[in-house]
């Protein structure tokens, strides 16, 4: 509700500010297009049986015209002018009543992002043709916003870029994979097969934090490119061994796994199932609702563990790690350790929303965990600001939703090369994502760094002087 | 036997660095006395930096000994130890000569990073502090505490919201001090603190200096090439002049040896300026260079060139 006001405020300040030199603008903007568009777009040549003559198409170049006036505006209100008209003194009311409002609506973003995703699944209820889909993509989304979560503490706090993160993820699948179907039923017989997720939780876990333990060991001593590339490395090892073990794994195959329970009850239409226990009819939305929720769950316990590091003395050194690796040496920390627990974290929650990816499909096979789920993982943490959580919600609503988008573009199909799909230009929209951002926000949609300790006042720290890390 | 020689805090014998042919440091043998202000000086590449990374465990010595004495007898050797060790057990700090502060986080922040050992002991290793157990609080309200004293000490209470890569020059070298003061050393080494100060700064600094070694007994070893401050507040003088000691003493006996007029100014050199070249050659006008290190007009970096020499 506040946020309109704000947007007319500025918008008429930029007016009285400018308008006759905006007037100027963009009549010359006008005539410039014109000039350029008459030979390209309004005089048309065409060959009629051997005569070359001219069609005109006048419209249409007016309706160029008129979208490149219309872009320019855009441009003059909302992105070129903002800067000069909040330092003009007689706007300095509005600009404080402005970061007022951008102060309290940060503030309470948390709350109200919180809010409104435990109280979202009502919603599909309004929408009964849309729900599955629809809570399907929540699901989908919140996995993503929980793997940038894990990898936020490998990359944003202490600067350790790794590009093998999927590697965790298909530890935490493959883990709750075997274990639920063969060595659970082996040791405890089949009756443990409903539980298995939950048991299974904390073990992909543990398995996913020693296997970024053991990534880490040789890894301790490279930095910044070369640090990367062995990260990137370790990912495709795992996923190669994936495939090629084959009677470990069950190779490119895959392996059926037993889906998610209501603590031991099946989403199934038969007896004994959630729906007969609860005496409610049969509907595969309880399935979606009830994922949803552990996802949610599983992600804000991701969410508030970090938020709690950080301010614990691993927290800060993790970020002096990122800042000054000699100063935190000099300062007694050991780096080795701090290193490998930034590792074994960040994994741990890969491992944990690996383990639920895997009981959420009903099945693993290492085509789930190719490079670009890395990539992309790490696209939604660098978007979304280092070091940021909120970031990252908003970074993964973007990229995984902008992904769905391009499932529901038909009109694409008559554009693109026939007989191309429009989701396999899915990539596009990460491109056009990284585009935007490094012209409008090269350090992510948030920059600025909260301090976790503070003697009288809570000021956030300007991205200029925090550092990147070097790897 | 001179007064640091008796129950030295650190003792440096033998020291040797080579980097493949280069010899760094040559047979270095110094003592730094307990609650003294040790000065490590000389020419620029003498050396002096890489005899701190040495005794810091940033460089691993090629020869020789480093032994570290607390006062309650533990020794420790130093050529042995991992660097962060170092700090956490043998209780030696170091500042760097371009400084390094954490500049993304606070003033406070970077006091409480330093404090880090205590502090994660008392979160029982993060586990307790997830929980958020009392024990850990207590000791984060100590910490706080203690970087505020700190804070106080370097007069940037003001400033502790603040980045740490907001503060100007001057400030960010009393941070760095702060910062090496909270992991609680018995040796405090600093890469010339001075660097960039102006003359307030600097007398500001020397009392800081002070403080620290009379107030909370902590034996101090600094590299400076300030005179005002080597020669203001140094208890004993060690120079070296391409890896090697020429001279160690009382500021009084360094102004006047003429090992150190000699790396220091001169002798022989086509380029050097004409009253040095008067001086070398003149034996009585020795003095006269020599009144103006002691009297405070150098402002940093000595003149002297010698042939060859970077």
């Amino acid at each position: 509700m506040s946020v309109a006001p704000k947007n007319n405020a500025v918008a008429q300040d930029n007016k009285s500010l400018t308008t006759s030199a905006l007037t100027k603008d963009l009549l010359s903007t006008a005539i410039i297009t014109f000039l350029i568009l008459t030979p390209i777009v309004a005089l048309k040549t065409t060959m009629n049986q051997g005569v070359l003559t001219i069609s005109e198409r006048w419209w249409m170049t007016f309706v160029f015209v008129a979208i490149v006036v219309g872009v320019r505006l855009f441009l003059h209100l909302f992105v070129w002018h903002k800067a000069p008209s909040a330092s003009t003194s007689t706007r300095v009311a509005v600009a404080a009543t402005k970061s007022n409002i951008t102060e309290a609506i940060a503030k309470n973003m948390a709350t109200g992002l919180l809010i409104f995703a435990i109280v979202f699944p009502i919603f599909t209820f309004f929408h009964p043709i849309w729900d599955k889909r629809v809570m399907d993509l929540a699901v989908y989304i919140m996995i993503y916003i929980m793997l940038g979560w894990g990898l936020n503490v490998v990359v944003g706090l202490a600067g350790l870029l790794d590009l093998g993160y999927v590697a965790f993820y298909a530890v935490g699948a493959y883990a709750y994979a075997l274990l639920s179907t063969v060595y659970f039923p082996q040791w405890f017989g089949t009756g443990i097969i409903p539980w298995a997720f939950y048991i299974t939780l904390p073990f992909a876990g543990l398995l996913a934090a020693t296997w970024g333990v053991i990534l880490g060991f040789p890894v301790l001593r490279l930095r910044g490119d070369y640090l990367a590339i062995v990260t990137l490395a370790f990912g495709e090892m795992i996923r190669l061994v994936l495939i090629n073990w084959f009677s470990f794994t069950n190779g490119p195959q895959g392996i059926e796994v037993p889906k998610i329970t209501f603590f031991g009850l099946k989403f199934k239409d038969e007896v004994g199932s959630f729906s007969d226990f609860f005496g409610i009819a049969f509907n595969r939305i309880h399935a979606y609702v009830f994922m949803y929720y552990v996802i949610l769950a599983m992600a804000l316990a991701t969410y508030f563990v970090t938020k709690r590091l950080r301010r614990l003395p691993i927290g800060r050194a993790w970020e002096a790690l990122r800042e000054d690796e000699i100063a935190c040496r000099s300062l007694g920390i050991n780096t080795t350790t701090t290193k490998l627990t930034a590792f074994a974290i960040g994994a741990m929650f890969g491992g944990f929303a690996g383990s639920f990816f895997a009981a959420r499909q009903g099945f693993v096979s290492p085509e789930s965990f190719v490079y670009i789920e890395s990539a992309l993982i790490l696209a939604i943490v660098v978007l979304g600001g280092l070091g940021s959580q909120i970031g990252i919600v908003f970074s993964a609503i973007a990229i995984m939703g902008s992904f769905e988008l391009f499932r529901e573009m038909d009109f694409m199909k008559a554009v693109l090369p026939s007989g191309s799909e429009p989701i396999q230009f899915r990539m596009l929209a990460v491109g056009l994502a990284m585009v935007l951002m490094m012209r409008f926000r090269p350090r992510g949609f948030v920059t600025r760094r909260e301090p976790t300790v503070f003697l009288k006042e809570k000021k956030s720290v300007s991205a200029d002087l925090v550092a990147e890390g070097h790897g | 036997m001179q007064d640091w020689s008796k129950d030295p805090e650190l003792q440096v014998q033998h020291l040797t660095m080579r980097f493949g042919g280069l010899t760094a440091i040559g047979d270095l043998s110094f003592d730094a006395g307990r609650k003294q202000i040790t000065a490590l000086i000389g020419p620029n590449g003498a050396g002096k930096t890489t005899v701190f990374n040495c005794i810091t465990g940033f460089y691993k010595p090629t020869e020789g000994l480093i032994k570290l004495r607390h006062p309650d007898g533990k020794e420790f050797l130093l050529e042995r130890m991992d660097d962060f060790i170092i700090t956490q057990k043998a209780k030696v700090a170091r500042t760097f000569q371009n400084i390094r502060l954490f500049s993304g986080m606070t003033l406070l922040e970077n006091l409480m990073v330093a404090q880090h050992n205590t502090l994660m002991r008392a979160s029982g290793y993060t586990i307790g502090g997830i929980f958020g157990s009392g024990h850990f609080k207590r000791a984060e309200n100590e910490a706080i505490e203690k970087s505020k004293y700190w804070l106080d000490k370097v007069n940037l209470t003001e400033r502790a919201d603040d980045a740490a890569g907001d503060l100007p020059y001057g400030a960010q070298r009393r941070l760095e001090i702060a910062r090496a003061m909270c992991t609680s050393p018995r040796l405090l080494c600093l890469d010339e603190p001075a660097a960039g100060l102006n003359p307030r700064e600097s007398d500001e600094l020397n009392k800081l200096l002070l403080s620290i070694r009379d107030d909370h007994n902590i034996a101090i070893l600094l590299i400076e090439h300030d005179m005002s401050v080597v020669m203001g507040i140094s208890d004993h003088i060690v120079v070296l002049d391409y890896g090697r000691k020429i001279a160690d003493g009382t500021p009084n006996e360094i102004k006047n040896d003429p090992a150190v007029i000699r790396a220091y100014l001169g002798v022989e050199e086509e380029e050097t300026p004409a009253d040095v070249v008067e001086a070398a050659v003149n034996a009585p006008a020795v003095a006269a260079p020599v009144k103006r290190i002691a009297a405070k007009a150098e402002p940093k970096k000595p003149v002297a060139k010698k042939g060859g020499r970077k």
